[in-house]
């Protein structure tokens, strides 16, 4: 195990160097671009014998990992926002053919308008896919989770595609000291794949097939029961990453200071490290303040979020990202396993949106906010005008007025007048 | 029944699944009078069933063929006209999954 | 990145990280170094720095490059004139080093000043050896090219601890 300084995208490339890959295709798009450079420079050196096929686009890359994993070999690609976006259509592909690819998304925002920063819409965007995903803290974890990534994904009682996703910039250009494994600690936890059904000539088979309304149903099924089998798998593996890398491994989630915690922060990704500390400073102050920290994303592992939160009384989920028209996907996955009564009541939270900086102010001005919101908006700026928005009207957020019983429609004359 | 993993199933489904039985009331008839093996009635076919190979060769395979009447229209010396059905319909067949039933069903 | 690497070459810890506005070579941009003895977990903007390097002095005419910067905090501009000639009114401790100047003459060009401006880094601030930092440059860029930055660093380095400010 050697700790060196590296760039966040060059630790991911070495993660996935040290998986060896068969095939990589990728396209490029700031801010991943490093990553499938730096694994295009190995390959060109030799230095990693993987076959790296330059896509027209990330929906043909995307495509050439699925042809590439239906032959029954290990692939890789990359991708960001409208890159991802575009290779939607080709991941809900490889994941109903069960297809254990594994990709990296550098989190950033999407257009319109446009915006090279981070923030986590473009992922979130794809959760319905069928595609594993899992949020990295730091640069570390986001070396770590490519090995995690592949023996979840390739595990036969999942066989999904994975994600591994990064903030951008914030992780992906940043530098700090990360650990590379060895090849051999790296072989000890990743098994070679070996696929269930493969393309060969020898023994012909046919993927993506044709589902009539008799069976189209059951093979969604199929998918469903895979992810809910990822969450075991996910705590299998992460128990054995840690005994065979001796370094932890939240696969799922990381509980911090929540033991007695009253009011708990949880997030995915880089904010978490602020909300961290404004845990410690709040403690400090005599607070019982806790953080959850999301790793995986999809499965949403709803028991564990269950068991951790239910002790509060008070959740703030803070994401990057919101489901336009409802609130953030974050949000209503939490608030999905905390109905009823007697439970905590969990608020929601937008902020980073397009590499806007989440600082202890942004946090600590959530936990500021006194009504029921599920898409509060933090930081907005007092000094921009919005077109078409009065004053008065850009800063009303509704919120929810749980219990108010909304004011009945005057009646009109007609089939439904009594 | 099975669904397999991935719905991923085996090769040959296109042959199995009889696209004849989907003729409603016209199939193609090659006259053989004056045809010039341009080969354009097997190109135009979008089933790819028509076989030919000389002048006056040329035939549809009436198991998969569907009666659209490309072959027809496109022929540049009419020598293939669209007469009524005449009955004799093959079964329909849906594709499996099952390796068992694929090749029970299998003939070829 | 250099100065982050030198720092935990010396056993510290460090995180760098940039933020930029257009997509292009010599549009302005900031980059942020955290040194600490402890993991560093805030990965937000450095809004109070200890330190502030300029690279390019011609930011000084549309940024308030010092906004923010702590008492006693120091900074370090590249530039071949004055701080008075300058214009710079700052109660913060800054020195001005010809960062460009060396590096023309030793690595012919004025806008590879970025090393020689770390070589004055270190003799203003103390916070990374000078020998550190030639280990980091020389093992990013083998050979000649290392040396050379290397020199640079060194020369830059005597300017700022011969002004004594």
């Amino acid at each position: 195990m050697v700790r060196k300084m590296l760039e966040g995208s060059q630790a991911v490339a070495q993660a996935v160097a040290l998986c060896r890959p068969a095939v990589i295709c990728a396209y490029p798009i700031t801010p991943q671009t490093h990553i499938v450079a730096e694994l295009a420079d190995m390959v060109a050196s030799g230095e990693l014998k993987s076959v790296y096929v330059n896509a027209d686009s990330e929906h043909s890359a995307a495509s050439v990992c699925l042809g590439a994993s239906a032959t029954g070999v290990r692939t890789f690609t990359s991708t960001s926002s409208q890159g991802l976006l575009l290779m939607g259509e080709v991941l809900f592909n490889i994941a109903g053919m069960r297809l254990p690819v594994v990709l990296s998304c550098v989190n950033r925002a999407v257009s319109a308008p446009l915006n090279i920063w981070n923030d986590q819409q473009d992922s979130l965007s794809l959760r319905d896919s069928g595609t594993i995903q899992l949020y990295a803290e730091n640069n570390q974890e986001a070396a770590d989770l490519i090995y995690l990534a592949y023996r979840v994904a390739e595990d036969h009682r999942v066989l999904l595609p994975a994600m591994v996703c990064l903030d951008g910039y914030i992780l992906s250009h940043a530098w700090e000291a990360v650990e590379i494994p060895t090849p051999k600690e790296v072989d000890a936890f990743l098994p070679p794949y070996s696929p269930l059904y493969k393309l060969d000539p020898e023994e012909p088979r046919t993927f993506g097939m044709y589902a009539n309304p008799e069976v189209y149903t059951e093979a969604r099924y199929m998918l469903q029961r895979a992810m809910e089998e990822a969450v075991t798998a996910i705590q299998e593996a992460s128990h054995n990453f840690e005994l065979i890398f001796s370094r932890p491994m939240p696969g799922i989630l990381e509980e911090y200071r929540t033991e007695d915690a009253t009011t708990v922060i949880l997030g995915m990704g880089s904010l978490v490290s602020v909300a961290k500390d404004v845990a410690d400073e709040l403690r400090g102050q005599g607070e019982k303040v806790g953080v959850v920290k999301l790793v995986s994303y999809r499965p949403f592992p709803k028991e564990m979020v269950y068991e951790a939160l239910k002790g509060a009384s008070d959740v703030l989920v803070l994401e990057k990202g919101i489901s336009l028209g409802s609130a953030g996907p974050l949000l209503l996955d939490v608030r999905s396993v905390l109905h009823g009564p007697h439970q905590p009541r969990v608020r929601g939270f937008v902020c980073g949106l397009g590499g806007r900086d989440v600082t202890r102010q942004t946090i600590k001005a959530a936990l500021a906010e006194k009504e029921l919101v599920d898409a509060r908006f933090l930081d907005l700026k007092a000094d921009l005008e919005l077109e078409g928005m009065g004053q008065a009207n850009r800063d009303r957020q509704p919120a929810l007025a749980r219990g108010a019983r909304r004011k009945r429609a005057p009646r009109k004359e007609g089939i439904n007048s009594a | 029944m099975k669904v397999t993993t991935g719905a991923v199933g085996l090769p040959g489904t296109s042959r199995q699944n009889k696209t004849g039985s989907w003729r409603i009331n016209q199939r193609p008839h090659f006259l053989h009078i004056r045809c010039t093996a341009c080969d354009l009635c097997a190109l135009c076919c979008p089933e790819g069933c028509i076989y030919g190979n000389g002048r006056n060769t040329y035939y549809s395979d009436y198991e998969y063929c569907k009666g659209c009447g490309n072959c027809a229209a496109v022929c540049p010396v009419d020598d293939i006209e669209m007469e009524p059905e005449k009955g004799g319909l093959p079964e329909g067949v849906f594709v499996f999954y099952d390796e068992e039933e694929f090749r029970h069903m299998s003939t070829a | 990145m250099l100065l982050a690497s030198a720092a935990f070459e010396e056993g510290k810890e460090a995180l760098a990280f940039p933020t930029f506005g257009a997509e292009r070579m010599g549009a302005p941009m900031n980059a942020f170094v955290r040194l600490a003895r402890e993991p560093i977990r805030d990965r937000s903007q450095v809004k109070e720095p200890d330190y502030v390097l300029v690279l390019d002095p011609t930011l000084l005419r549309g940024f308030d490059v010092f906004a923010g910067l702590k008492e006693g905090g120091v900074g370090v501009i590249n530039s071949p004139v004055s701080l008075e000639e300058l214009g710079v009114k700052t109660k913060a401790r800054v020195i001005t080093v010809p960062a460009g100047k060396i590096a023309e003459e030793v690595l012919g060009r004025a806008d590879r000043a970025n090393t020689a401006l770390l070589g004055a880094f270190a003799a203003a601030t103390g916070e990374v050896s000078l020998q550190a930092l030639i280990r980091v440059v020389e093992a990013h860029w083998p050979g000649a090219v290392g040396q050379k930055n290397a020199r640079a660093m060194g020369m830059a380095y005597n300017f700022a601890k011969g002004t004594g400010k």
